[in-house]
């Protein structure tokens, strides 16, 4: 509840705002044009984040929080009139730290990449290139941005591989990602993207491709580390216990749309839409007693070409018919539930309690 | 070291399996040691005579046998009597040709320059030519530069070298005078300028068909790599595109290049016959083909040797290369 108000913007308020937060992103849109049709998988999403804090951004596969990182990070292919193959198409406005980078060039958000925002991939071994060693990937990392001689960029990626919990650093830089295990891969990894000291860090599944007992060690990585650098992380994932571990706020996506926004605490204990209801509910739980079925969500997510009409959601949701059709025709915007904690549902306040109380908050 | 040892015995293997073809073929048509003889003594020969020949040139002895007397040849040589004289053949000796009376060995050494710097030029020409436009047309596919080299890539592929041979040499050689005309060659140590003005047609030719083949490799490799995750990676660290290319892009796309590009220039080394006999070069590729007209054994065997013993190395030289580009397939 530090920021109430960065987390009601649905539109930008900036004379509202007494401090800039240091990554923001309004009004985003990335659509795809393909032969089907146009893929629209961001499709007006809007979040804030301030300096030090940890947004996680959850959702299923293809709900958009993939194509977002990578909109923040300027990765996406841009159209081009030379190519028969279109590329992203970006609308919105991206601030970090107060400069607006859509309308930037590629150059500058390039030099940007790396030195001010960083990102740590799902798989470590496809994400590092197998063709050189550990230390010289980290060493590139920071001689793009640091006009240093190779020496010391050497004992500054020894340094790095240290911090991060490699043991014997000055040997293992030598070594090449397949020597290395999964957890450390990731821990190099990790050490290679805050080798400039970032402000901003994306994560993006960092621990997917990890087993479980290296998963919480490389999330007390990024915690420690995050509070050593003062950086802002985003975390996306799609486990929410990882949300839960790290995150102090969260944005639930559905179908490239922010369905609910608030901070870890008014989202795990009061969860306003039904899709972070369905979220919840799916999450194996070990202090249950017999063999509970999981809760899932019925259905699979909408073709993001034919998006639903009206709330994304609707086909799936349990609760649509109840506002009249207005979940089919209407698309909800969202709207504040209580400071800072915003919603995009039809259900009325009233309804909503009800639910929560009386059909979701026992079973879960 | 193990590589090497199995290079080796691969070597004496292919030897022997050659031996073994030429030594099998003749009988399987229908000749004798007699008749094989009597192509080497005089028209008027008894058959007594022919007879004494063939058990002297050793045509009688099992198949084993002739084939130790070949080995051993080519470390200490051999002398061949066949009845009215006898024709040394110094060691090494690979084989020795009845017909021109001639040990194949300092022959094949005699036209091995030809066929090398051929394929030395070519292969550099198609190697720069064929990558580099993989890269471009990878880099820019879709536009009509992509699809324009990759026509051009097919033509390439498929015209065969007789024709686009041909038709340069009768254009740019004969007509426009600005090539050498078929047949020139100088040696690399008398004029340096002149070895690669009367090379430059051959190669450009010979390069034109492979380099075809290379750009469309290189960007089929280059289109794989540039969606790996590592790449990714290399832009989100801020890297410029051009560096992301070079550094990281080029060395994985142009690994299964490397392997191509190995089996060809040792296949060719062995012989470029088509281009050879096109530019009327007087290489290894020829000599085989001449032997081939004649019928002469001796010198198909020295050529398939030599060819064989190219491609042998250059699989070990290209598995050697492998382990310094690739960190995974190094030896621990």
């Amino acid at each position: 509840m530090t920021t109430p108000a960065l987390r009601d913007l649905v539109i930008r308020h900036p004379g509202q705002l007494d401090k800039q937060p240091f990554l923001e992103v309004v009004d985003l849109k990335v659509h795809f044009p393909t032969d089907d049709g146009l893929v629209k998988s961001v499709d007006g999403l809007s979040f804030a984040l301030d300096r030090g804090r940890t947004l996680g951004i959850v959702g299923e596969s293809g709900s958009g929080k993939s194509v977002t990182s990578l909109a923040v990070m300027g990765l996406h292919t841009r159209p081009s009139s030379e190519r028969t193959r279109p590329g992203a198409q970006l609308s919105g406005e991206i601030y970090l730290d107060g400069d607006e980078l859509l309308s930037k060039t590629p150059e500058y958000v390039r030099s940007l990449r790396g030195k001010r925002m960083a990102m740590i991939f799902q798989d470590p071994l496809s994400a590092m290139n197998p063709y050189h060693t550990v230390g010289q990937q980290i060493i590139e990392a920071y001689r793009i941005h640091n006009p240093v001689n190779k020496k010391v960029a050497r004992k500054h990626a020894i340094d790095m591989l240290g911090r991060v919990g490699i043991p014997e650093p000055s040997r293992r830089i030598e070594s090449y990602p397949h020597q290395f295990s999964g957890g450390m891969r990731q821990r190099a990894m990790i050490a290679m993207s805050l080798s400039c000291d970032p402000d901003l860090l994306i994560a993006d599944e960092p621990t997917t491709a990890l087993d479980v007992t290296v998963q919480a060690q490389i999330l007390d990585l990024i915690r420690d580390l995050q509070s050593e650098f003062n950086s802002s992380v985003v975390l996306i994932t799609h486990d929410l216990g990882v949300v839960a571990e790290l995150a102090d706020d969260v944005l639930v996506m559905y179908a490239g749309r922010a369905m609910e926004y608030g901070s870890a605490e008014q989202l795990f204990n009061r969860p306003a839409h039904p899709y972070t209801w369905g979220l919840l509910g799916s999450i194996p739980r070990f202090d249950r007693v017999g063999a509970e079925r999981l809760l899932a969500i019925k259905g699979t997510p909408p073709s993001l070409i034919n998006v639903p009409s009206g709330c994304p959601f609707h086909p799936r949701c349990g609760y649509a018919a109840r506002n009249g059709g207005l979940s089919e025709d209407v698309r909800p915007e969202l709207a504040p539930v209580e400071p800072g904690h915003t919603v995009a549902c039809h259900l009325s306040p009233t309804e909503r309690e009800q639910i929560w109380e009386h059909e979701i908050a026992p079973k879960l | 070291m193990r590589r090497l040892l199995w290079a080796v015995v691969l070597l004496i293997v292919l030897s022997m399996v050659t031996f073994s073809i030429f030594y099998l073929v003749p009988r399987l048509g229908g000749a004798t040691p007699e008749t094989l003889a009597a192509r080497y003594v005089g028209r008027a020969a008894t058959a007594e005579t022919v007879h004494l020949t063939a058990e002297k040139l050793g045509l009688l002895d099992p198949v084993i046998v002739q084939y130790w007397h070949w080995l051993k040849g080519i470390f200490v040589g051999a002398s061949y009597d066949y009845g009215s004289g006898v024709e040394h053949c110094p060691a090494p000796c690979l084989g020795y040709s009845f017909i021109t009376k001639q040990p194949v060995w300092p022959e094949l050494l005699d036209r091995a320059p030809v066929t090398i710097s051929l394929v030395v030029g070519a292969s550099i020409i198609w190697l720069i030519a064929g990558v580099s436009i993989g890269v471009i047309s990878a880099l820019r596919r879709g536009t009509v530069f992509d699809r324009g080299a990759m026509g051009v890539a097919l033509a390439g592929v498929s015209l065969p070298i007789f024709f686009t041979g041909l038709v340069s040499l009768a254009f740019f050689s004969y007509r426009l005078g600005i090539t050498a005309p078929g047949g020139t060659f100088v040696p690399f140590s008398q004029n340096p300028a002149l070895w690669a003005y009367s090379l430059l047609l051959p190669w450009i030719t010979l390069a034109f068909l492979f380099s075809a083949q290379y750009a469309r490799l290189t960007r089929a490799g280059m289109l794989e790599t540039m969606s790996e995750d590592y790449i990714r990676t290399a832009r989100a660290k801020g890297l410029p595109e051009r560096m992301v290319i070079l550094k990281h892009a080029l060395r994985g796309a142009l690994t299964p290049v490397l392997t191509i590009f190995g089996l060809d220039v040792g296949l060719l080394l062995g012989g470029a016959i088509l281009t050879e006999k096109t530019f009327s070069l007087n290489g290894l590729g020829k000599y085989a083909y001449d032997g081939i007209v004649s019928g002469d054994l001796p010198k198909i065997l020295g050529v398939t040797l030599v060819a064989g013993f190219f491609v042998i190395m250059a699989n070990l030289i290209v598995d050697l290369l492998y382990g310094v580009i690739d960190p995974r397939v190094r030896l621990e």
